[in-house]
């Protein structure tokens, strides 16, 4: 079920305020932050956010067309070791 | 043979029936424009009027039923845009998977296709 209109978008406030103070400031930093859950928004456009993967942040530089995902869609969270190659087996 | 929206060309069957072999119309969306143009949704293909056969292609446009090639465009350009932007979604469709979290343990066979054997785990032999 999708969310409620009435609630509009979550963002966590924190992050919020942080894009604001750079936005305001315009400086290129990128912001740290594990909300995952958040929605871009238009005034984060430009901004580069550093989302948590559950190990590293992972810079995502936000382009105008990322508006109404959210962050944690673009940082995954799995890391994929390539199958082992048969030849490669060890015989037991 | 009538031709509705392109190169559809249902015969035989009820009308209302028949235009849902159109890509990108359902029976909602049938009945909808049976019901714009005001005729049977009961009456053959066969036996429809020339004028009405017109109303029927003019009220698809009308209700602004998006068909055929717009349709695949549509959704063909939101899979590129979701790869464009990186998204989890995007790597899904790139990899031919599953894209809304369902298993692949097991099945996920419509997506992934026909099973390929993947030489694997030789049988232990049994005590």
């Amino acid at each position: 079920m999708s969310r409620s209109i009435k609630k509009g978008p979550f963002v966590d406030p924190k992050l919020m305020k942080k894009v604001s103070e750079a936005q305001k400031s315009g400086s290129r930093e990128p912001i740290k932050t594990w909300s995952r859950a958040s929605m871009i928004m238009p005034e984060m456009v430009g901004v580069t956010i550093s989302v948590h993967d559950g190990r590293r942040f992972l810079p995502v530089l936000i382009t105008e067309n990322m508006v109404g995902h959210r962050l944690g869609e673009f940082a995954s969270t799995r890391t994929f070791r390539s199958h082992v190659n048969k030849s490669d087996r060890t015989v037991g | 043979m009538a031709i509705v929206a392109g190169v559809n060309i249902p015969d035989n069957q009820r009308i209302e029936i028949a235009l849902t072999s159109i890509y990108g119309v359902g029976k909602t969306s049938s009945k909808k424009i049976v019901s714009e143009v005001g005729m049977d949704p009961n009456t053959r293909v066969k036996d429809i009027q020339d004028d009405d056969l017109t109303r029927i292609r003019s009220a698809v446009e009308r209700l602004g039923i998006l068909v055929e090639g717009d349709l695949r465009r549509e959704v063909q350009l939101n899979i590129r845009r979701l790869t464009d932007i990186q998204t989890f979604r995007g790597s899904r469709h790139r990899k031919g998977l599953p894209v809304r979290g369902q298993r692949t343990k097991t099945n996920a066979r419509t997506k992934r296709g026909r099973r390929q054997t993947v030489a694997g785990k030789k049988k232990v032999a049994a005590h």
